[in-house]
This record gives C-alpha cells, structure tokens and sequence, in this order.
C-alpha cells in the first residue's frame, strides 16, 4: 500500500513535469532551441497566483487564468527580444542567451519578491480521497494534477493535428524553410508556439506549487531542468513523448526517494537522462534525424 | 628588435598575455611589499588566479571546441576533493611541497578521469544535449558530494552515503568528508605565488594546444565537423582531448581555489559557479583566451570593490549574457555594425584625401 501512495505522488509529480515539458518539447521542436528560461517563467506564473489568489483573494480560475495571461506576455515577449534576433545565429549563441533570460527573470524575482521562501496556498479546493479503509489517501491537489494532466495532452494532441494553426506548427517543426515558402507564417508560429508552452508553464506552476508549497526565485530551476529530461527521455519534439518521459521520471524520482535516498535523488534523475542519451539518444518515442552534408 | 618582429603573430601575441600575468605578479608583490594592499583585495588573489584558469579552461571547450558545457563546477568540484583530500591525509607526514605538489597532481587526474567519463557522451551528442549533460553532471557531482561521508580508522577506509554513524568508524576512526559539512579543519596552503603559476602554466598548455596541429584540427571539427571528418581529422579523439584538458584544469583550478580556505564544502560548486565561469568567458570573447583572463581577473576583484551594487550584480551578469551575444551573434546586429564601420571608414578617407573631393 505504501508502495502504491509513492507510485501515485510519483505519477502526479510526473504530470506536472509532463506539463512542464511540454513547453520544453514544442519550442524545441519547432524553434529549434532550448529554452531554458522555461522553468522560471514557471516561478513567475506561481508569483502571480500568489499574489492574486493568496493576499488579493482573488478566485483561484480567475488567478489561474491571470497567470497564463502573464506568462503568455512574457513568454512571447522573451522571444521576440531575446530569441527572434538570434534565430538564424549558432545554436551556442542562442543557449547562452536563453541561460541568461532564466538567470535574469530569477534575479528580477529576487529584487521583486526578496529570495525568502513564501508559503503557497494551494488553489486547489477538492477534498482529499480515502481508500482501502484509510489505509491509501489520495490528495486532492494528485487527482487535479493528473486529470489536468490528460486533459491538456489530449487537447494539444488534436489542436495540432485538427487545426490550421496546429499544421503551421508541424510545418515549421519538419522544415522551416519550405512552411515558409508554401505560405505559413513562420515568426507568428513560433509566437504562438511560445504562448502555447508559457501558458501550460502557468497551469504547471499552479499544480507544482499546490502540492510542494514552498515559492522562492529558484522553484522554477530545478522543476524546469528535470522537465527537459523528461521531454529528451520521451523523445524531445514528439508530444506523446513528453508524457511518457514525464510520468516515467515523476515516478523514478519518487520512488528512489522513497527507497534509495532523499539526498540522491536528483543525482539519480540526471543519471536517467545520461543513460537515455547514451543507449538512445532520441528518446523513447523520438525520431530519428539524419544529418546531411 | 628585429628578431622580435620576425616572430609568428600568435606567438607575439601569447607573449604579450604572459606578459600581462607576470606584469600583474610583480604589480601585485611590489604593492604588498609596500602593504598598500587591502585586506579584502589580498584575500581575493588566489580566487583570481583559480577562476582565470577556470575560464581559459572553459574557453577550450566553448570557444575552440564550440561546445557549451554547464558543468565546469564540477570538475572543479572532483579537482577540489580529490586534492584536499590528498593534502589532509599527506600534509601531517611529507614535506608540504611534495604533498601540495601531489594534492595538485591527483586533483587534476581525478578531473580527467571524470571529464572521460563525461566525455564519451560528448561524443555521441552536441549542441543542447551536449550542454544539459554536463549540466547534469554538474548535479551529480554535487549531489554525491553531499550525501558523501567517509572516514578512516585502524581496520581501513569506510564509506557512507547515509550519515557519518552509519560509517561505522572505530572510536580511533578520522572522519575525512563529512557529508554536506564537507572537509573540514584544511590547513591552508595556496597563495599567490602558487596561483600565478598555476595561471602560467595553462596558459602555456592551452596556448600551445590551439596553435599546435592538434588544436587546429579542434577548430576545424568545430567549424565543420563533417568537413573535418572528410579529410581524415579523427573527430573522437580531438574533441576528447579537448575536453578532458578543459577538465584537467578546471581540476587543478579547484585544487588552488579550496586549498586557500580552511573548509571545503560541495555547494560551493554549482550551477551558479558554472555560469559565472560562462560570464567571464563570454565577456572576454568566446575563443579568446586573454579576454579570459582579463575578464575573470576585472569581475572577481570589481564586486569587492562595489558592494553597494552586490544586490544587482548577478542581474547585470545576466543582461551581459543576453547583449553580448544579441550584439555579437545576430545577424542583423553584425550587418548594422559593418554599416557603421563602413560609415567611419569612408569619413576617414574623405578627412585624408580632402583634394579627391573637389571636382
């Protein structure tokens, strides 16, 4: 029973790294570089909630819905400044810009906010779950996690592959070069690519801090950094795979806490990753690409 | 004078980087022998000289080999522990030349072997996997060290990754790495003098790499792998010579950077460590070397010097990140800039041959 209650906080831990890699997955795929500010607009979208939900009282929809808009600002606004002007430059110039747009918004949150840790209140309202005559509690803050989860996976799953702008997105994503010469309109995709990954980086906030409660500058680092393995685990690019990859390293994080030792547990995570990308350097579900002369 | 002339221009120019490291030596000395200096700048001359080889290091991977690589802290991490540990168990017994010389000699192997270890993926990857790896890297190096404790006792070395009880030590036992506590009670022994050497020594290594064969076969891998590849340049070999240098020095860097503290903890060397390194070689100029040793030299001393401006330091090292390559890398910055320089070269013409204008 006990290893069942690690199994399931290790799957909701997944999803929210699963939502987070997402954002990871799609920009990759499409803009063709890491973002490693990623993780912090998290930390952003989880300062707005605070504020909004926890000293304004604000409903905790409403809050949510005001942090995705924030972090849709500033995840579009980032690539226009940071990003767009360095499109076409060398893949170490633009992953040295990003780690400087994670390191700025963690310093602007440390003079905004001070680095002291704020106590998060959870949004969400649910009751926790009682099975087997108490002897398994299920959170409510697990079950919204995962359902959240699913949801939004389906609805990206069809958005791409059922809308006009989804195309634009696959377009980009296999030759940016040629959906430009058939018509797509590159830049307003990998806009849109953005404020799709900072939005679902805003519900992934509001889930993460609503289960681990602690909110400093940093929060978002870590999370954001173990989301990439995730999306590289599954397969980076490949939407299915980032669920996978997520779910599967909520669950090895978790339960080499349980068994193995707190103290390790990242080292072990990373030890994940080095190991994919030595036996399988595209992932569980990636494909894979050739590279010509 | 005229031998000096005919000299190759990358050897004037190496020249005139060791000139600037013993220029500052004996700067340095003839202030201290006049106690001109301040406490505050004094304590702050061996971290100088660890973080120029730290960032000459760096600037091997990312700007001869063009890899980013996010876990330099943790060869110098391996390097520190390595070493002290020789140093603590060796200082008591051997001379303390032999045993610094030995602390400095395993603290480099040990970071070579890592950076083998680290370097087999390298060959597999590049780019952004390449830069997460060593991230993760860095992670796990931190991580162990600080769930590491070990000790000695007159039945042997025990080791534990729980807590120091768990060692099970004799009552004679030493503890020597006490968890995140780390190394303890090191009798310091790095000083400048140590430090200024270390410097010169891989400026000498890493100069001489880049403009030997080896190191223009480094360039070429980086500017065109498949390129290189094709005209028989072994890519695996030289990008792990590269890399394990790199890390060979970050090593020694850690050796010279914890000898010169009477506590050596992991947490000292991580992500952030890492990315300071990465500021001092982007601001010095990717691929070039004495702009490494400038600029680790000028930003370890200036935040001593601008404490008011403590809370806002890392904020600027962040925005220098994003300008400097903004300005220097996008394409359309580089094309404004040539406007601009052709703008002044054309006035300048114009200023010299005022007659041309006339008709």
């Amino acid at each position: 029973m006990q290893f069942l209650s690690y199994l399931i906080n290790g799957i909701s831990l997944g999803s929210v790294y699963a939502l987070i890699a997402l954002g990871y997955t799609m920009v990759y795929g499409i803009a063709k570089m890491l973002n490693f500010a990623h993780g912090d607009v998290i930390m952003i979208g989880s300062y707005v909630i605070f504020f909004a939900f926890g000293s304004f009282g604000l409903n905790p929809i409403l809050s949510i819905v005001l942090s995705m808009v924030v972090c849709t600002i500033l995840g579009v606004t980032l690539e226009r400044v940071a990003y767009r002007p360095l499109r076409e430059a060398p893949s170490l110039a633009v992953l040295i810009t990003a780690i400087g747009v994670s390191y700025l918004l963690q310093q602007v949150a440390q003079l905004l906010w001070t680095s002291s840790p704020k106590s998060f209140q959870s949004v969400v309202g649910l009751a926790p779950i009682s099975l087997f005559n108490g002897e398994l509690t299920i959170s409510g803050e697990t079950i919204v996690t995962i359902v959240a989860c699913v949801v939004i996976m389906v609805g990206l799953i069809w958005f791409v592959n059922h809308t006009p702008a989804g195309h634009a997105m696959l377009a980009v994503s296999e030759d940016r070069g040629a959906a430009q010469l058939m018509g797509v309109n590159v830049n307003a995709t990998i806009s849109l690519t953005f404020a799709i990954g900072s939005a679902l980086a805003a519900v992934a906030g509001a889930l993460l801090c609503s289960s681990y409660p602690t909110l400093q500058p940093t929060t978002g680092a870590m999370p954001g950094i173990k989301a990439f393995v995730a999306a590289v685990f599954g397969g980076i690019g490949s939407i299915p795979g980032a669920f996978l990859g997520g779910i599967l390293l909520g669950i090895i994080e978790n339960l080499s806490k349980a068994y193995i030792s707190t103290q390790l547990s990242d080292a072990i995570v990373f030890l994940v990753l080095i190991i994919v990308l030595l036996v399988k350097p595209t992932g569980l579900l990636g494909k894979k690409v050739n590279v010509k002369v | 004078m005229t031998k000096l002339k005919n000299l190759k221009k990358s050897t004037k120019s190496n020249l005139i980087t060791f000139g600037i490291v013993i220029l500052f030596y004996i700067v340095v000395q003839i202030l201290s022998g006049a106690d001109l200096l301040t406490s505050s700048f004094s304590g702050q001359l061996v971290p100088i000289c660890a973080y120029v080889v730290l960032a000459v290091s760096l600037n091997l991977t990312v700007g001869i080999l063009g890899e980013l690589s996010l876990g330099h802290a943790g060869f110098m991490s391996v390097g520190a522990f390595a070493g002290t540990l020789v140093w603590v168990l060796l200082c008591e017994t051997a001379p303390a030349w032999l045993a610094l010389i030995l602390a400095f000699v395993v603290g480099g192997i040990a970071a070579g072997l890592f950076g083998v270890v680290v370097g087999v993926p390298v060959l597999r990857l590049s780019g952004d996997y390449l830069a997460i790896v060593t991230l993760a890297f860095g992670e796990i190096v931190k991580n162990f060290m600080n769930a590491c404790y070990l000790g000695y006792d007159s039945t042997g070395i025990h080791f534990s990754l729980k807590d120091s009880a768990s060692m099970g030590l004799a009552d004679d036992g030493v503890v020597l790495i006490n968890g995140a506590m780390g190394i303890t009670g090191v009798t310091k022994a790095s000083n400048f003098t140590i430090g200024i050497v270390l410097v010169l020594i891989t400026l000498i290594v890493v100069l001489n790499l880049i403009h030997s064969r080896a190191g223009r076969a480094i360039t070429a891998i980086r500017d065109n792998e498949i390129a290189a590849q094709s005209i028989g340049i072994q890519i695996t070999r030289y990008k792990l010579m590269a890399f394990i240098t790199s890390a060979v020095f970050a090593g020694l860097a850690g050796v010279l950077y914890s000898l010169n503290f009477s506590t050596l903890v992991a947490k000292k060397f991580d992500y952030n460590t890492s990315i300071l390194i990465l500021v001092f070689v982007v601001l010095g100029g990717i691929g070039n070397i004495r702009g490494s040793v400038i600029a680790a030299a000028i930003l370890t001393v200036l935040p001593e010097l601008l404490r008011s401006m403590n809370d806002y330091r890392m904020l600027i090292y962040a925005i220098v990140l994003i300008v400097m390559m903004i300005f220097n890398q996008s394409p359309q910055m580089i094309a404004w800039r040539k406007r601009i320089a052709e703008r002044f070269a054309a006035r300048r013409a114009k200023g010299k041959h005022p007659t041309k204008e006339v008709g």
